[in-house]
Parts: C-alpha cells; structure tokens; sequence
C-alpha cells in the first residue's frame, strides 16, 4: 500500500573534505594535480566539501567560481563549503554550493597548536560503487587486434570476439556468440565480477587477475555456454 | 559477355560517383593483386568503366599481371605530386575496353602517398569512372590504410589457413575503425569475403580450413571460392587476367564473384572434390 512517491530519510554521506590555507591558482592547481595524479581513480567524480575553517585571515580575496572550475577539471565534485567565514557567505551562496557550519558532525575544534591535520582526509572507496554506469553493448564482431574496454561497468557482446582481440570491464562480460580471444572482467579488482558467454573458446580468461589460458580451458568447458567466476581466490569455469 | 548500359548511363549529367573497392588481406602472397586484376578486368568486361591502382608503391606487380609492364612512363605517385596529368599516367588496356590501370612507382616507398594525394587521384578519377579497384599492399601500415580509407567495398582476399585468417580479421577490424566513412558516421564499407587457393581435396584430407570454417570465424559475405589452379600461376607469368580465360575453373569462379559483387545470386561451384566416378554418374550425380 505504498503510495507515496518518495520518503525522506536522515543519513551520513562520507566526502573528501579539502582544508584550504591559502589560495593562489597557479598553486592550487599544481598541487592539486600532484594529489590526483597518485590515485586518478579514486579522485575520479569525488563529492568534495571545501573547508574554510583554517583559511588564513590575512589571505587575499579568492576567485571562488575559479577554484570550483579548478577542482572539476581534476574530477573532483564539489559539493559545499564548510565554516565559510561571514563576510564570505554571499559570495559563496552565489557560487551555488551549500554553506555547513563549522564543527558540524560532533568533533571538538582541533587547538591551533595540534599537529597539522593531513589535508585530505581518506575515508573511503565504497562511494563509488554507487555510482551507477550503463553497460557498455557492442553489436559488431570484435576483430583481431582491437580492443573494448567497459569502464565502471559491465559489457555485452552481441556478436563474435576473434583471437587476438581484448575485451575488457569493471564489472560483467556477456558475450552472445563465440569468445575466441581474451576477456578481462573485474579489472579494477572486482571480484563479484563474471564472465559468461555462449562458447567458451577464449585464449584467455581473467576475474581481478586470477587468469586461465587457452589449455586449461579446453579440458573444463571448450566450445559450450560457460561462466567463469572467483570463488575463495580460485577461478572456477563452469558450464552453464 | 553483355554490355549493360551503367557505362552509357553514367555519361549524364546526374552521374553516380564511382564506387571504390579496395581489394585488401592484411597478409601477403594470398592473391589480392591476381584478384585486383581479375575482379577490375571483370567488371570492365560488363561494360563498367573501371580503373585498377596499384597502391603498393615501390613492390610494384599489378603491371605485370596486367601484361602493360612496358607501358609504364608515368605512375601514381607522379599523379600525386602532379609531376603528370591522370590521363598521361592512365594505361589503357589492349584488351579489354573500359579498363584502365594506374600503375605504383617501384623507385619510391610508401611514404609518397599522401592522404590528400590519393583523396584528389580518387575524386579526379570518380568524375568518369563506374569502379575503382584499389589494389592494397600486404600489411596493416600506411600503405594498406591508404587503399582502404577511401573505399565503399572491400573485398577482403583470404587463404584457407589460420594465419591468412587471422590476418584478414584484423584487417576486417581496421575496416570498421580507420575509413572515411566510419569517421564521417556513414553506412560501414561493405564487406566480402574473397576465398583463394582453395583446394577441396585437402579440405577433405583436413590439411586445410574449410569454407565454413573460415566464413564461421570472420562472418562476412562470401562473395566467391577460387580454387587452386595451376592456370593462376601461368595466366600471371603470361601478364593475362586469369578472368580471361574461361576455360579454367579459376577463371569461371572470378566471374562468379564479379557477379555476386554485382548483387546477382549465383551459386558456389568448385567447392568439391570432381570425381566423375561411374557409379556416381549411375546415381545422377552431376
């Protein structure tokens, strides 16, 4: 009997927060590119909060449309500012973002004195599973040396994979007709992921790295509707 | 051989441009400039006005097996750096009416053609042709992307064996990816499967890939099966179109398929082992 069409519900969502100091663009950015560049994938459509609590007092005006530019173009996602300073509130209400007070989520205010806190706080990956991605779905043979790779998602073949051709993804792999060259599933380390297709005639089969060759395939389910799975760390194929 | 009017149709203001054929493998020595001369002699003989190029510059061979090797004085890369006009550099073939041959330079690599280059010959030529046939060179490097890029068929010549076959697939696979008409989003080159040096005695004795084999794992049309025939190796060493000469098998299945490339429905011949055995004979047999 649920009619309503939605419910409102309290819940936490954890987010990068970025402490900022002090701004200079040609700075911000620099640095920035050297935080993203150790972990792109992690960064990769980042909710973030922007911490104005231990900005510098004497620190000049900051171009805040600017810095949020900035921080899209390295993936990241802002979504607020926290303990923006009240001079600051309607130049940061324009930008569009939500203003959190400071402190919020019961955590004393750190002394000055403390030891700095590292500037972003890693907290963690699972977000990003939340983010749902169409599957990618091919419908032409995948030919002999070219490669189809399914970022964030699964794939779907409707037509042959040849030898010598790489199929890879995040997540699934369907191929509805004969998977001849080599299918890489969970590549990203997933290892829920599957492989499953009509016929079995891969030179390769791989879930989060856990591979099989050609050789061992052919005595488990050579030429026959199979699925390829990780169960306790070892790759099972079976027939379907 | 009838003369159908495309040639004197196409003499009209509202001319159709022609249609490009790269005749391509990927390998090399599995019959694509035998097949050139044989498909583009073949099209000319129903009367279509065709041209073969030859874009395997400095090997070059389409020359010789045309028999016009000693009329060479201009070639395509003089057209291309238009050091010479396309009709100076056009042979005219003694004989067979409508066909024309744009010979490679053999002084020059592969690096002499341009993209702009050859996008100019294949207009300037399109104007006045019905088909071009572009013979490719071996290979997946420039050369070979230059013959294919232009091309709105692609006859994809192929031997019975693994590797041929996993040469024309990666081919196949260049085709869907780096044409013209993939980057300007139009309708995929047209392709065909071209099948030579078939011998159905070694099918049979399993040394070789049969038909189906091969057409199970590329998937593409198969517009004709040419056996293996000893008439190939002679009617090339005579600089003579293996199409010409009717008498042989190998001659008669290159009609074949210039017909199924015509759209006509012709069908498979030489696909079995000839025993022209009594008792087969006895039981209607053909």
């Amino acid at each position: 009997m649920n009619q309503l069409s939605f419910q409102l519900k309290g819940s936490v969502v954890t987010a990068i927060v970025l402490e900022l100091y002090r701004y200079s663009r040609a700075d911000f950015s620099a640095e920035l590119s050297a935080k993203v560049r150790q972990a792109p994938m992690f960064f990769h459509q980042t909710p973030v909060v922007i911490s104005l609590e231990k900005l510098e007092a004497d620190a000049p005006a900051i171009d805040f449309p600017e810095l949020i530019a900035l921080c899209r173009d390295f993936g990241l996602r802002p979504m607020a500012f926290k303990g923006a300073p009240t001079a600051l509130a309607d130049v940061l209400e324009a930008t569009g973002l939500v203003l959190i007070p400071a402190g919020q989520g019961g955590r004393a205010p750190v002394p000055e004195s403390a030891v700095p806190e590292p500037e972003v706080v890693v907290r963690t990956v699972v977000e990003e599973k939340l983010v749902h991605r169409p599957s990618k779905i091919i419908t032409r043979p995948i030919r002999s040396g070219q490669q189809v790779y399914a970022e964030g998602s699964d794939l779907i073949v409707m037509a042959a994979v040849s030898e010598g051709a790489e199929i890879l993804a995040d997540g699934h792999i369907h191929v509805y007709g004969p998977l001849r060259g080599r299918a890489l599933a969970g590549v990203r380390g997933d290892v829920q992921a599957r492989i499953f297709c009509q016929s079995l005639e891969a030179e390769l089969v791989s879930v989060a790295g856990n591979f099989k060759l050609s050789d061992s395939l052919r005595e488990l389910s050579w030429k026959a509707p199979s699925q390829v799975y990780l169960q306790d760390d070892t790759l099972h194929v079976d027939a379907l | 051989m009838n003369t159908r009017e495309p040639a004197e149709a196409g003499r009209t203001e509202e001319r159709v441009l022609a249609k490009i054929i790269v005749v391509t493998s990927g390998k090399g020595g599995v019959g694509k400039t035998t097949s050139s001369a044989a498909i583009g002699t073949g099209l000319a003989l129903r009367g279509f006005k065709t041209a073969i190029i030859d874009f395997d510059v400095g090997l070059r061979n389409l020359d010789l097996i045309m028999g016009c090797e000693r009329r060479v004085v201009y070639d395509f890369v003089n057209v291309i750096n238009k050091e010479a006009t396309l009709n100076q550099a056009l042979i005219k073939d003694k004989r067979t009416p409508n066909l024309f041959i744009l010979p490679a330079s053999q002084t020059r690599d592969k690096d002499a053609l341009s993209q702009e280059g050859v996008q100019a010959v294949l207009n300037e030529l399109s104007r006045d042709f019905d088909y071009i046939v572009c013979d490719s060179p071996a290979g997946i490097e420039k050369g070979a992307q230059m013959a294919l890029y232009y091309a709105d068929i692609a006859v994809v010549v192929t031997n019975p064996e693994v590797s041929s076959v996993r040469d024309s697939d990666r081919i196949l696979g260049i085709l869907q990816s780096k044409t013209r008409r993939v980057e300007a989003g139009e309708e995929p080159v047209q392709e065909h499967l071209l099948l030579t040096r078939y011998n159905p005695a070694r099918v049979q004795a399993g040394e070789m890939l049969s038909v189906q084999d091969v057409e199970d794992i590329l998937a593409i049309p198969l517009i004709g099966v040419i056996p293996e025939s000893e008439a190939v190796l002679k009617a090339s060493n005579q600089g003579m179109p293996v199409i010409l000469d009717q008498e042989t098998e190998a001659g008669q299945a290159y009609s074949d398929a210039v017909a199924r490339l015509l759209g006509e429905v012709v069908e498979h011949r030489f696909l079995e082992v000839q025993k022209k055995g009594f008792f087969k004979r006895l039981l209607g047999g053909k």
